[in-house]
């Protein structure tokens, strides 16, 4: 099924997936051991579940689809991990657990579960602890639900690690992830005549480290930052970011593309990086009128712009992501490609993942786009790129560089070549 | 000469839309405005009811899938359709010359 999500989880041994079809795919890295050194880096398939089931809103006729939007480990705190997944409508806790021990030797009942006879019971024993195949369970704790009135698009969980916000079209609401009968409403841009709409929220999420502190993007390519001492209802931000536009080169599809589709903080949390249509920009916490960086991603495809408004391209949404140490940034592109840019010696890479390309454990080739009339060898021309084949989805190991790219519904680790 | 053309070069963007607006002359006047965003607001396949929704599905759990083809969506007399049986379209803000 179609990957609409990619998660690493703090330590990155773990690597999470949703799909359209409220799947949620978990896999682990495996350990380094001796006898199997080419198996070092490799990830396997740790756990599978279905975490939503497709719904129907009965007020409004309307089918709630059971894509999982996103997926945001919790720190691990004790043996088991925990995850929050959400589709449109709902976020759910799950509990990922490791079961290799089985009790044997009850009193009341058989091997097989079956009651003894009390009259077989004739001594009393303790059961005692015995190994068995590795077995992972996952199990749904808690269920966050009718909090929405339209469709989440983002969760991010607070470095206190006990609160999480969940940010739809209109509102962003904060909750408390021990309780599921209330949250807290913290951003409304509802506007009382629904007329007068002329924003919506595009992505949210907390600060890494200022547990007071969040950020939201908008359709407009605006981002506020909020903070929640200063009011209990944040519409009012502390800090509002937008890049000053020439008015002379505005154009019907001015507002579309600026569009921000993704909004990251950097590990440091110094800094924050937004992804519109055609440019990934970051951003320095402490400076609100322009971006510090601004970095292009596909920008051959402003001159097909008609083309793609008409096949509705102009409205796909593409993340972007940091690695570890905040200097290098990724986000994909079309034609199964994906772009990495080293920010500070200004470098970038078009790769590409797909089969025919590359071979597992093959260096990946740098791909290069045309844009000029002579196309040279192994380039290829806007025209001949396939847009249906577009990587949204991209994750950075938190320490490493191995890289996860979800393009369609195969998903791509990449790693570093280590020499 | 090189000078004349550059300032007679048109940013690809304007090209772009001076494209679109010659392909739907009616379309909004506000750009990116209040129609997009209510579409986007309003994302999801709505049913007559749930009667409806339910009945479809179940339709589909019996049904193969559809394969591509003009006369598997011929759909005419035997039944009555659910949106399962149309052919996928997706709504488009672009309306058709037909509609006013």
């Amino acid at each position: 099924d179609i990957i609409s999500t990619v998660e690493f989880n703090y330590t990155g041994d773990l690597l999470a997936t949703g799909d359209k079809g409220g799947r949620v795919v978990i896999f682990q890295r495996e350990q380094e051991t001796k006898s199997r050194p080419l198996s070092r880096g490799e990830y396997n398939v740790y756990s599978t579940f279905q975490s939503h089931e497709p719904e129907f809103d009965y007020l409004k006729s309307l089918e709630i689809e059971e894509k999982i939007n996103k997926i945001r480990w919790l720190p691990q705190q004790n043996a088991a991990h925990f995850l929050l997944s959400t589709n449109d409508k709902t976020i759910k806790l799950w509990k990922i657990s490791e079961r290799d021990k089985r009790a044997e030797g009850y009193n009341l009942k058989d091997e097989d579960g079956r009651l003894r006879e009390p009259f077989r019971v004739t001594e009393l024993r303790v059961p005692t602890l015995k190994p068995m195949d590795l077995m992972v369970e996952a199990s749904p704790r808690r269920t966050f639900a009718n909090a929405h009135t339209y469709h989440i698009n983002s969760i991010s969980v607070n470095s206190d690690y006990a609160t999480y916000l969940s940010a739809d079209d209109l509102r962003i609401n904060l909750w408390h992830l021990e309780v599921t009968n209330r949250s807290f409403n913290i951003v409304d841009i509802k506007p009382a005549n629904m007329e007068e709409l002329t924003e919506v929220i595009t992505a949210a999420e907390f600060h890494p480290h200022h547990c007071n502190v969040f950020v939201y993007s908008s359709s407009k390519g605006t981002i506020r930052l909020c903070d929640m001492r200063s009011s209990a209802l944040c519409d009012q931000h502390s800090k509002f970011f937008e890049e000053p536009e020439d008015p002379s080169s505005r154009s019907f599809f001015s507002e579309i593309i600026s569009s921000i589709s993704d909004v990251k903080f950097s590990h440091s949390g110094r800094y924050m990086m937004t992804r519109d249509y055609l440019s990934v920009k970051v951003w320095d916490l402490n400076m609100e009128n322009r971006p510090v960086e601004t970095y292009q991603v596909h920008e051959y495809l402003r001159s097909k712009l008609c083309s793609l408004y008409e096949n509705d391209c102009i409205f796909d949404k593409f993340e972007c992501c940091w690695n570890g140490s905040d200097s290098t940034i990724m986000t994909g592109s079309y034609n199964n490609f994906f772009r990495t840019f080293e920010r500070e010696t200004h470098r970038d890479i078009t790769l590409e993942a797909s089969r025919e390309s590359s071979k597992p454990r093959a260096i990946l080739k740098p791909r290069k786009v045309c844009t000029t009339g002579k196309r040279k060898k192994d380039e290829i021309t806007v025209d001949s790129l396939d847009f249906n084949k577009k990587i949204l989805h991209t994750a950075w190991h938190p320490m490493e560089n191995i890289i996860a790219v979800a393009a369609t519904n195969n998903l791509y680790l990449f790693q570093e070549k280590v020499n | 000469q090189d000078t004349q053309e550059k300032d007679k070069a048109i940013p690809p963007e304007r090209a772009e839309e001076a494209k679109l607006k010659a392909k739907y002359p009616n379309l909004g006047q506000k750009p990116g405005g209040s129609d997009f965003l209510m579409k986007r607001l309003q994302k999801g396949q709505k049913y007559f009811d749930s009667g409806d929704y339910n009945m479809a599905k179940a339709k589909m759990k019996n049904k193969q899938l559809p394969c591509a083809g003009p006369d598997k969506n011929l759909v005419t007399g035997d039944h009555i359709p659910t949106p399962q049986d149309l052919p996928q379209r997706k709504s488009s803000l672009v309306t058709s010359k037909l509609a006013g």
